[in-house]
């Protein structure tokens, strides 16, 4: 039996081995998927959109609040867009100041400090976390932090709560936040929401570290702490930088966490508890109702592209400061 | 000998720390606290809201819930149609995009040479996994139900027939969705595919075997848990996102029959659907006198699912480790 399979090779016909030369083209074309794909968004939002662009007045987009898509009565349609850049920008902010140091403070944990079993169970607590779907984060922001926000932003007119709270810039007035869902909230998921992914891709760029970097400062006297203070952190610095920077991206491209948890008043906010709306929201809410072809229409696109340009460019951004990290330690 | 025996008073340890040191080790251990907080904040609030969600929706959740369609806009009944809906919008997307995905990591791990070209791929790979969802809807909109949908009703749809056409559906919800995970499947069977030894393809191709051979049956069989752990993370986005279905087939309520074949394929190709993250964004901040507990079912059921499916890729990977040879 065993001469038989040596002095006869076994022929067999077997299909996928026939078709390879048009396999091979497949998967060469499947190689442009990702290029083509970011090509074909950009054309057809600009599609859309490109009627729009000569005619919409940019100084206005950028410097006005005062957003009135549909003419309605006296009012004649207005695209000024400064509250919705603002609401994007003040929630995003907000969401950085949680989220930054919570997230490192996490990963530097989770990188050199936990062992064994509570590692991997914060991995899996970290991971299942950035699983869940933002629409949930959403109605957590709606139906769970916003009362809760809600009461403890509250006070009888005159308390000294109420006072202080107008005082420090909490509220507008004594009596507190007018609704649950406001800027602190949104800030709030937003930052629940780019959090696991600043703790996993930094993780990553503290891994990125070689073990003698820490085996050198350990021999030096150092401790563990002193050890990631003064090494880690400044050997891992770009990557670091990179996962904040991916996680701002996140926290500004989020749509229906704002959505539902930030407001939805388009207005610039001064105080922490304003209800704020975000470009993102607006082309949710509005999109479903502009008439398709219309000037509101397209300047809903309009926001696309701009929302796209500046996630493209943070991603670039970072994908170079983290490309620039490997070049320099390969050299 | 003598010397360092006169200047150590007996009884006394002469390796003691010294202030200077105590002070530093306290400092370092006020350090490690500090960082099992940031943890903690993390993990211990999330658990406890979904804790609370599952404890508010506890009174409605049972196999009748899943089981029956809604009814009265969702104030009633169950949730069968979206959770079949989204279940259609999960396959549809992912006989799209696997495909795709897998032979572009193959690409980009196998075939690819070091150069500017695999560099600029691997940076619209990431740079698609930073749209937002909602340029990715718009992106849908403009493609799929203003581009391809005409040209598909020029061909399939009898002009005369209005009922024919085909609309927002299914269809292009699925191919919107894709396009938006196309980067989550690539890159974790990239991970995959790097992860198998080169030495194995090389050991393949001194046997004689092409590159194609070696890819079919070294390299993808190998590399396959990596990918299904891919596969899994593409059904979690997919069954979550909101935002991409909005505009591109997506509806909050279509007839759903209680019974017979058309419970289990209600929705056809080109047809408005149900979702679950669709329902859930609904019934949470549109209708007015929702019961609370419906939404909070809603929401349960929601992350139950996903953290259900999302615990396979979880216990995939540990097993993966487990049994890695190489």
């Amino acid at each position: 039996m065993a001469d038989n399979q040596y002095s006869k090779p076994r022929r067999s016909f077997n299909l996928l081995d026939k078709i390879e030369r048009p396999t091979e083209w497949l998967v060469y074309l499947c190689g442009w998927s990702g290029i083509l794909a970011v090509t074909a968004i950009f054309l057809f939002i600009f599609k859309e959109a490109a009627p729009m662009v000569p005619r919409l007045d940019w100084v206005q987009f950028f410097t006005s609040s005062r957003w009135i898509p549909a003419p309605g009565g006296d009012n004649p349609p207005s695209f000024g867009a400064l509250a919705l850049i603002a609401g994007t920008l003040s929630t995003t902010g907000l969401a950085l100041i949680v989220a930054v140091p919570v997230g490192l403070g996490a990963a530097v944990y989770i990188s050199e400090f936990a062992q064994g079993k509570v590692k991997e169970t914060l991995k899996v607590l970290i991971e299942m976390l950035a699983a869940i779907p933002s629409i949930v984060w959403g109605f957590i922001g709606l139906m769970v932090l916003g009362p809760i926000i809600q009461n403890i932003f509250s006070a009888e007119p005159g308390s000294w709560w109420g006072r202080a709270m107008v005082f420090l810039h909490l509220a507008s007035f004594e009596t507190g936040a007018a609704q649950g869902t406001n800027l602190l909230t949104g800030g709030i998921v937003l930052a629940l929401m780019s959090v696991p992914l600043i703790v996993s891709l930094s993780e990553d760029a503290l891994r990125a570290v070689p073990d003698s970097f820490r085996e050198a400062a350990l021999a030096l006297g150092a401790n563990r702490w002193e050890t990631v203070r003064r090494v880690l952190f400044p050997a891992a610095r770009n990557g670091l930088l990179a996962a904040c920077l991916l996680g701002m991206g996140r926290a500004i491209g989020e749509t229906m966490a704002v959505l539902l948890a930030a407001g939805h008043s388009n207005r610039i906010p001064t105080v922490l508890t304003d209800p704020v709306r975000t470009m993102t929201a607006t082309i949710a809410a509005e999109m479903g109702e502009a008439v398709h072809g219309s000037d509101h229409y397209r300047v809903l696109f309009i926001l696309g592209i701009v929302l796209f340009v500046i996630t493209c460019g943070i991603n670039v951004a970072s994908d170079l400061i983290i490309k620039g990290v490997k070049n320099q330690t390969q050299a | 000998m003598s010397a360092v025996a006169a200047s150590v008073t007996p009884g006394e340890n002469p390796f003691a720390p010294s202030e200077f040191e105590r002070r530093k080790a306290s400092w370092a251990r006020r350090k490690q606290w500090l960082l099992l907080v940031c943890c903690l904040m993390l993990v211990i609030p999330v658990v406890a809201i979904l804790v609370y969600i599952f404890v508010r929706a506890a009174p409605i959740l049972g196999p009748d819930y899943l089981w029956l369609n809604p009814a009265n806009k969702g104030k009633e009944g169950g949730l069968w149609s979206p959770l079949i809906g989204t279940f259609y919008l999960v396959v549809g997307s992912l006989a799209v995009v696997a495909p795709v995905g897998v032979l572009a990591a193959i690409y980009l791990n196998e075939y690819a040479r070091e150069g500017w070209f695999k560099r600029m791929v691997s940076i619209t790979v990431t740079t698609l996994a930073g749209v937002p969802s909602i340029v990715h809807a718009l992106f849908g909109l403009g493609a799929f139900v203003l581009g391809m949908l005409p040209a598909i009703n020029r061909v399939l749809a009898d002009p005369d027939n209005p009922v024919t056409r085909w609309q927002a559906g299914l269809l292009t919800a699925s191919l919107t969705i894709a396009v938006m995970t196309l980067p989550v499947i690539i890159t974790a069977s990239r991970e995959a595919l790097s992860a198998v030894p080169h030495a194995f393809r090389e050991a393949c191709w001194n046997l004689g075997a092409t590159r194609w051979q070696t890819i079919r049956t070294i390299v993808l069989p190998n590399s396959f848990g990596g990918i299904l752990t891919g596969v899994i993370l593409e059904i979690c986005r997919a069954a979550g996102e909101t935002a991409p279905i909005l505009f591109t087939g997506a509806t909050f309520f279509k007839f759903v029959a209680d019974q017979g074949w058309g419970k289990y394929f209600p929705f056809h190709i080109g047809e408005p659907f149900m979702a679950m993250s669709m329902h859930l964004h609904v019934i949470s901040s549109q209708i007015s006198q929702m019961p609370e507990v419906m939404k909070f079912g809603c929401a349960a059921v929601l992350i139950g699912l996903i953290l259900f499916v999302n615990s396979f890729a979880i216990v995939l990977r540990i097993w993966l480790r487990s049994r890695k040879r190489w």
